[in-house]
């Protein structure tokens, strides 16, 4: 089975940048129904860069380690880098295993290329890039 | 309850398990399916599928309309369904009325209610229909369901109440996972006009005390409502000895197909019940501007209704008879009460429910210390199981156990021991793998 990859496994019992912080400049809340998984994301920006990223997610290890993992790739970015890293992940993680993921482009994020194989878990994955692109709306 | 029974020897079981083609499928991780989420829907035999497979072959025809031999051949079928479902459950065959699934027949009572309502505070009912006032709510009246509901069976209410200015009040479940009927000499009251709630809990497994409840909800006049998707499938249930008023099941969790359900009440009460869902098929007669409907349960069957699926559930409810439904629940309690057995001695597994299989029907939920139920719902997957994970469709009742989500094994009469031996092994590879 490749879909726990060991980066998964680290970041789902030790994930990055986790809390709620403030200041920030939008939030969002969203809730996978299927599982009742949810998750509050918080994004303060700095000119046109994620100046950072603070979340409290309460799920499985996939939504988590997650939600970590994109906390170290997006602090530090600006908005437009952040909405195409946003994309390819959505790319990979949709494709049924088509698209493998380019670890150029997607750094770490790339772990979950397995997930890609089962598609009750892509929701999962999904769940806080969805609430990021929400409260990168309402900051803007 | 101690049950003399016995479930079905091993020659017996194998046999049985042969009538189910899909238990001989293998699974992505190369393992042979185990299946036990029979609680989600159950699998089908092949007196099933070549009995739906015989009807559209020589029988199919629209029910209940033309006067060609089909039809009413085609007729014949749906009505024997009809009568040999309602003597699976006890009932004449016209006090079944054919629905979509449960929610749909939960969906349809509640209906009865606000739709008397209106008519009520209009002052007239279309021809030939009386209002009933024992489903007439008033601003204030209450109804009552349960902390441990199915979506199912509070959804529908909490929309009733919406509609009519009615108050819903739930029987808490208590941290051992039953029902408080302490609670109930205060919760039913002069105000309560329905009483709904589940035989047997989708989640805690737990078997409600329905007597009890039911004879609480008489006492002041309540209509009775049973949610019985986890007990007819699984339990010999006679529906009038439990002292309900109507009842709800849905033919795919009985080894039937999907698209039928029912709902049983009294004849006296469906017929002072107003239709649900209009159209064709239910109708007296029709004008322009007024129509009168088909006495029950013609009334409650609107358009051209299931009909391979009928003669589906039929040949379901035949075959479980033939198996006994006295030794399904048996063979279902063994199979649970090894499984609690087993559960008890990880002391990172928490039970939800009653921890005695003798009160419970054969479906056990628990929370893996550490690890979300998807990613041992996802490891279960790669030894071959299929269970539930998630809420299993009672979000208050997971949050009432401060939980996201659960995993559920739930048995059907196919499963077997070995069953369960899968089960432990991926419940030790996820408590391994994340712990």
């Amino acid at each position: 089975m490749d879909l726990y990859q060991q980066l998964i496994i680290e970041h789902s019992k030790r994930p990055h940048g986790e809390g709620l912080r403030a200041p920030f400049g939008a939030e969002s809340h969203h809730v996978n129904p299927t599982c009742g998984d949810e998750i509050t994301l918080r994004v303060q920006l700095d000119g046109e860069n994620v100046a950072d990223v603070s979340y409290d997610a309460m799920g499985c290890s996939i939504s988590r380690a997650s939600a970590s993992v994109l906390h170290d790739l997006v602090v530090g970015q600006s908005v437009t880098e952040v909405g195409e890293l946003r994309d390819a992940v959505q790319h990979m993680l949709t494709s049924r295993g088509e698209d493998p993921g380019d670890e150029e482009v997607l750094g770490d994020a790339v772990a979950f290329a397995g997930v890609a194989k089962y598609p009750a878990r892509v929701k999962c994955a999904l769940l806080s890039w969805s609430a990021l692109a929400d409260a990168l709306l309402r900051v803007a | 309850m101690t049950t003399t029974l016995t479930g079905f020897s091993a020659d017996e079981l194998s046999a049985l398990r042969a009538d189910f083609p899909i238990l001989s499928r293998s699974t992505r991780s190369g393992n042979p399916l185990v299946y036990l989420d029979s609680g989600a829907t159950s699998q089908k035999p092949f007196a099933v599928l070549n009995a739906e497979r015989e009807f559209y072959s020589t029988r199919n025809a629209a029910v209940h309309r033309g006067a060609h031999q089909l039809a009413e051949e085609a007729t014949d079928d749906f009505e024997a369904a009809r009568a040999g479902i309602g003597r699976f459950v006890g009932v004449p065959a016209h006090e079944v009325v054919f629905t979509k699934n449960a929610t749909e027949s939960l969906n349809l009572v509640a209906h009865a209610f606000s739709t008397s309502t209106v008519y009520a505070a209009r002052g007239t009912a279309p021809d030939g229909q009386r209002v009933d006032p024992r489903f007439v709510l008033a601003e204030g009246d209450e109804i009552l369901v349960t902390e441990a509901e199915h979506h199912a069976n509070l959804v529908p209410w909490q929309e009733l109440c919406a509609r009519t200015g009615a108050v819903l009040r739930w029987i808490p479940v208590t941290d051992d996972g039953v029902l408080d009927t302490a609670s109930l000499a205060s919760l039913v009251t002069q105000r309560t006009k329905v009483v709904a709630f589940a035989h047997a809990s989708n989640v805690l497994g737990g078997i409600a005390p329905v007597t009890q409840i039911a004879a609480a909800a008489r006492s002041v006049g309540a209509l009775v409502v049973l949610d019985a998707c986890q007990s007819v499938p699984h339990l010999p249930v006679d529906l009038p000895s439990l002292g309900v008023d109507l009842a709800a099941f849905s033919g795919h969790k009985m080894l039937g197909p999907s698209g039928i359900g029912v709902l049983w009440g009294s004849a006296e009460l469906l017929d002072a019940m107003p239709p649900f869902l209009t159209g064709g098929s239910m109708i007296e007669l029709v004008r322009m501007d007024r129509s009168t409907f088909a006495p029950a349960p013609q009334k409650f069957e609107a358009g051209v209704p299931m009909t391979a699926q009928a003669v589906g559930l039929h040949a379901a409810v035949d075959y479980l008879t033939e198996l006994g439904m006295d030794r399904v629940e048996a063979h279902e309690r063994s199979l649970t009460a090894r499984l609690l057995d087993e559960l008890a001695e990880l002391p990172w597994v928490r039970v939800l429910g009653p921890l005695d299989a003798d009160h419970r029907v054969g479906l056990v939920s628990f929370v893996v210390q550490d690890v979300h139920a998807h990613d041992v719902g996802q490891l279960l997957d790669d030894e071959g199981v299929a269970v539930r994970v998630g809420h299993h469709c009672a979000w208050p009742l997971h949050r009432r156990f401060g939980v996201a989500a659960t995993t559920r094994v739930s048995f059907g009469p196919y499963n077997q021991d070995s069953d369960i031996d899968a089960v432990l092994r991926g419940l030790h590879r996820a408590h391994d793998l994340f712990a």
